[in-house]
């Protein structure tokens, strides 16, 4: 019958929910920056976007560290096999109440479609985002660092926005995903085991 | 409580390695700058009376009262006690008879006066050589003081000052106790050319008040350091009034409290004009006609650089805000302190004039033919049958623009286009511009009298008790016509009134940091820095297709979300039953 494995380790459950706080509080602060809507005023916003941007950052120095030393980054490693089938379900057997069907092991903690939605956030907005954001942060040293002959605040500031309109299309995705499926796989984010 | 807050988040990092996060944490250690103010002994905790000076012809215009001198008054630690001179042992006739006198000792000041803007009321505009100073340019308020000296030279700091003649090079008719009074008792009127009251006299005409003779000798005797009340007795009164030019300049600043001037703050630092406005040699820093409107490089401190010692950096340095975690330093690139910690100026019920209308002076007069003088609801001058029309406000919203020190004249002859509004001085500089930051201004318009063939502006003879000046006779064409020849200007003969304006940069009544402005003052749809170009301003300027091509998958991807979500709860439903 059902084998129960500890699938996520600490540090990770650390990591992903600190993460969850820290982006969805840079995503309310960092629109509001943007003049989307009033809330904590410009000022408050931009000083706690900005604590929650090193906040973050150094969590995401350790977060590398432990991918690299166990190991761990293996499971981002893009697949295409069985993407079709992932696609499928979602589209069309989610609604007819079919399994899931991806089975995590220790080897295997994300499905094709979560590994690349992954690699992606990790390796194509998560750049976008920092690169834009650490700029648009250290604006007045340009002219020191003779970056103000290449860049423009409004081209910097544009590039941080279309990353963080990724971001929030991922985190669309991810907590109706998230959501949405086996109730099993939200425990297991929260506790570390999961049955399988 | 959000600071704390936010420690808490550093915390949340330290979840992960708490030592190595500590290391990584950003300091707050402070890293103030601001200079102490001076010792207390500079500056005496009473403030001293000092001289009253009514500038211009304000006949009927609220005259500050004489400041007494408070009882408690003491002489700043000087080494020298003037009443024991033998030279001021006498009595004198006249101002140039004390000078005379002073310069006996101090055998430099003469000449150094000499040569300084309050002597001469010129300067050469070291960028395009335009002959400036009060002499040179014509202003937004009272024009231009040719043809009008005697009236004028109430605020030259000299004698005898009443026409194109006047000899600059003579000594004696240098006024030291105009900046030099501590008695308050030394007053000059308009109608003298400079000099004080040597007989006990009505003023203004007709209103039943007295100003005394001055007492030469009593006020020679002593003398002491300028005091606010010294420079603001001309500079707290220009074009005419209290507050009226400036706007950030009134006689509220003689004891103003913190809210009004935080440096100034009489019970508090307690400045003196002169504690930034240092002089050397009677050279006065600071002026308004060769200005820096932003300060590179090393910080400007006193002692250490040569140039602009007046401006804010002189004590606070180039970052001058302590957090280091805040981006507030990061602004010195774009604005003048001014900006922020000036967030409104006339801040007190004096107020200041933000217009002047000519075209409409003589226009109304009393039925007897007399002229006559309307108030506004705070008392401030409303309709003048010898000015016109004027609006007054307080609590003024600056204009912000940016700027680059370099003021840009109409000078007198200067051509002049009557179709558009005329910029009297226009403020040079540009958004990308690394010597431009965005300044806090004062916006003066009005109409002024000008010539519609030559099209050039008009110098008018306004004051004075003769045939042709204009608030003795109500008539422009003789005013005109003897104030052109003064000015050595042609003149058509026609006459008509054009719409002008007039800027001036605002950097007095500094606010305590707490009525600073707010981010979001700026950083907002409708902010005070709405009309400037030319920098991306974050809270304000957005990339529109992108904010919408971003929103609008944003509401696709959540209303897919919702349809998926819908469906499955749907299928699964029915399937259920």
């Amino acid at each position: 019958m059902a084998e129960r494995i500890f699938i996520f380790k600490r540090f990770e459950r650390f990591w992903h929910w600190s993460q969850a706080v820290l982006i969805i509080s840079m995503m309310i602060t960092g629109f509001e920056i943007h003049g989307v809507y009033k809330l904590l005023g410009f000022g408050q916003a931009v000083s706690w976007h900005t604590s929650a941007a090193w906040a973050l950052l150094t969590i995401w120095a350790f977060a590398i560290v432990w991918q690299f030393t166990t190991g761990e980054w293996k499971q981002y490693l893009p697949t295409v096999k069985k993407v079709d089938v992932m696609i499928k379900y979602y589209a069309w057997d989610i609604f007819s109440g079919a399994p899931h069907p991806f089975h995590k092991s220790l080897e295997h903690k994300h499905n094709p479609l979560q590994r690349l939605a992954y690699l992606a956030f990790l390796a194509f907005m998560s750049p976008i985002v920092w690169i834009s954001g650490l700029l648009y942060l250290f604006y007045a040293q340009w002219r020191e660092l003779g970056l103000d002959r290449f860049l423009s605040l409004e081209d910097v500031a544009s590039f941080h926005v279309v990353g963080a309109f990724f971001v929030l299309w991922f985190l669309i995705a991810h907590v109706y995903l998230a959501i949405s499926g086996p109730k099993e796989h939200l425990r297991a984010m929260i506790t570390g085991w999961e049955e399988v | 409580m959000l600071k704390k807050a936010r420690i808490a988040l550093l915390a949340l990092a330290a979840g992960a390695a708490l030592t190595a996060v500590a290391a990584t944490a950003p300091s707050v250690a402070a890293t103030a700058t601001a200079a102490k103010p001076a010792p207390a002994s500079q500056s005496p905790a009473t403030v001293p009376a000092a001289p009253v000076a009514v500038p211009a012809a304000a006949a009927p215009n609220p005259v500050p009262l004489l400041a007494e001198r408070s009882p408690e008054y003491k002489k700043p630690g000087s080494t020298a006690d003037h009443g024991k001179f033998k030279e001021l042992q006498k009595t004198f006739k006249t101002g140039p008879d004390v000078t005379k006198a002073c310069l006996a000792c101090h055998t430099e000041a003469g000449h150094q006066v000499q040569h300084t803007k309050h002597w001469t009321w010129a300067v050469v505009n070291p960028q395009n050589k335009q002959n400036l100073g009060k002499k040179n340019v014509i202003n937004n308020y009272c024009t231009s003081p040719i043809s009008n000296e005697k009236d004028c030279m109430a605020c030259h700091a000299g004698y005898g000052w009443t026409d194109g003649q006047f000899d600059f090079s003579k000594e004696e008719n240098v006024d030291c106790l105009i900046c030099h009074d501590s008695t308050g008792t030394y007053r000059k009127l308009p109608g003298d050319a400079g000099h004080p009251v040597y007989e006990r006299r009505e003023f203004p005409p007709g209103s039943g008040k007295f100003v005394e003779a001055a007492d030469l000798t009593k006020i020679a005797q002593n003398v002491g350091r300028p005091s606010r009340r010294n420079c603001g007795s001309c500079h707290f009164y220009g074009a005419g009034g209290d507050g009226t030019k400036h706007g950030d300049l009134d006689s509220s600043l003689n004891k103003p409290g913190k809210y009004l001037d935080v440096h100034m703050d009489a019970e508090g630092l307690n400045f003196n004009c002169s504690t930034c406005h240092a002089t050397k040699g009677h050279q006065v820093a600071g002026s308004r006609y060769q200005m820096d409107a932003a300060l590179k490089g090393g910080v400007h401190t006193r002692g250490k650089a040569d140039e602009s010692p007046a401006s804010c950096q002189s004590c606070h340095g180039n970052k001058p805000h302590k957090s280091k975690l805040s981006l507030l330093n990061d602004h010195t690139e774009k604005l003048a302190c001014q900006t922020c910690h000036i967030p409104e100026f006339a801040r007190d019920a004096i107020g200041t004039e933000m217009s002047w209308d000519w075209s409409t002076a003589t226009k109304t007069m009393a039925p007897d033919g007399k002229p006559i003088l309307v108030k506004d609801s705070a008392g401030r001058r409303s309709y003048d049958s010898k000015k016109g029309n004027f609006v007054w406000d307080s609590y003024v919203i600056p204009r912000y623009t940016w700027f680059n020190g370099k003021m840009d004249y109409k000078t007198l002859g200067d051509k002049i286009d009557p179709s558009k509004v005329v910029a009297i001085n226009t403020p040079g500089g540009t958004a990308g511009d690394p010597d431009s930051r965005i300044w806090p201004m004062k916006v003066h318009t009005g109409k002024q009298a000008y010539d519609p063939v030559n099209k050039t502006l008009i110098v008018t003879h306004t004051a004075g008790e003769d045939e042709t000046s204009l608030w003795h006779n109500f008539d422009w064409k003789k005013a005109i016509g003897t104030g052109m020849k003064a000015a050595n200007l042609p003149w058509s003969g026609e006459y008509g009134f054009v719409s002008t304006e007039m800027w001036w940069p605002i950097t007095h009544m500094v606010a305590p940091k707490q009525d600073a402005l707010s981010c979001e003052q700026c950083h907002s749809d409708n902010g005070r820095l709405k009309g400037i170009t030319g920098v991306y301003l974050p809270g304000r300027d957005h990339h529109r297709i992108l904010d919408l091509i971003g929103g609008t998958i944003s509401l696709l991807a959540l209303l897919g979300a919702l349809i998926h979500g819908g469906l499955r709860c749907c299928f699964i439903g029915r399937k259920g039953k």
